[in-house]
């Protein structure tokens, strides 16, 4: 299945596995802090609300 | 219709909401297609063997490092002139990922350079304005962290950001400033002369679209977070009084 890399198969692979699990971490990290800075507003809006401050 | 309509965060939002489907999918159908393509549909080279695979990473998260500190030089440029929020907050959105893409291409230079050039790293132009260019970014990042008011930290790290562009356009053109150092000259041009052959070009070239579309879905859904602390933040300032 993976092609025949040679004699630069340590380097290739590491630069795959490396650069995928940064990017793989940046989505993950990014799709957390959304979630939970939309979820903080939504709780915040609410209380406004509710305080008739809006 | 103006461009300055979408400084009003609702609006910004609005055409944020209608775009990201279209740039998220297509930056997994791009990204996929060209690193599964060049990873296992492209051939070795006859000199650099299977290590030219790193290619498509690399030229990508290049391409990416330096064109996401160009975009948050124009941001920063609004916000300064114009004094636009949001436009502050996408080039803070957008920092982040400008320093993961300038790690990945600094890795991956690294672990292409060893085997072909026979050291990790050299003091060429290219190389070290590179390097520079990801301190910039952590230094970016660390001072909207630092500064409490967040117009104040828009201004510093606008004014942080107009400097670090010296460093993002040599990066990009340091080849061409000082025909000295290792690394090569560019690998895509308009010229087909100095272009790589097609057999490398049209996979690399759909990974560029995929990274430079996830980067635009990253940005956009980056700073509808933004646009949310921010309000979060101002409603809370606003109960404080009461409690």
């Amino acid at each position: 299945m993976i092609p025949d890399l040679g004699k630069y198969a340590t380097e290739v692979l590491s630069a795959y596995g490396v650069s995928l699990l940064l990017l793989a971490g940046l989505l993950a990290r990014t799709l957390r802090r959304g979630k939970s800075a939309r979820a903080a507003l939504k709780q915040i809006e609410a209380e406004t609300k509710r305080h008739g401050k809006v | 219709m103006s461009i300055w309509e979408y400084a009003n965060p609702v609006r910004f939002l609005a055409l944020s909401a209608k775009v990201q489907p279209f740039a998220w999918g297509a930056a997994a159908i791009g990204i996929s297609v060209g690193l599964i393509w060049g990873f296992f549909g492209t051939p070795d080279d006859f000199r650099q063997g299977a290590t030219v695979k790193i290619i498509y990473l690399h030229v990508p998260a290049a391409w990416i490092a330096i064109n996401a500190w160009i975009m948050m030089l124009l941001a920063s440029l609004v916000w300064l002139v114009r004094r636009h929020h949001v436009s502050a907050l996408a080039a803070k959105a957008a920092a982040p990922v400008g320093l993961v893409m300038t790690v990945i291409g600094l890795f991956t230079g690294a672990i292409w350079g060893q085997p072909m050039w026979g050291t990790w790293w050299a003091w060429d132009p290219r190389l070290t304005s590179f390097l520079i260019l990801f301190l910039f970014y952590l230094g970016y990042i660390a001072l909207w962290e630092a500064v409490e008011d967040p117009d104040t930290a828009a201004d510093l790290t606008s004014v942080l950001c107009l400097v670090g562009s010296v460093f993002a356009l040599m990066s990009r053109y340091a080849v061409l400033f000082w025909s000295q150092g290792l690394h090569q000259g560019a690998s895509l041009s308009m010229d087909k002369q100095e272009n790589i052959s097609n057999v490398f070009w049209f996979p690399l070239v759909i990974a560029i679209a995929g990274f430079t579309l996830l980067f635009l879905a990253l940005v956009l859904y980056r700073t509808g977070t933004e646009i949310s602390l921010r309000r979060a933040r101002a409603l809370s300032a606003r109960m404080e009084p009461r409690a």
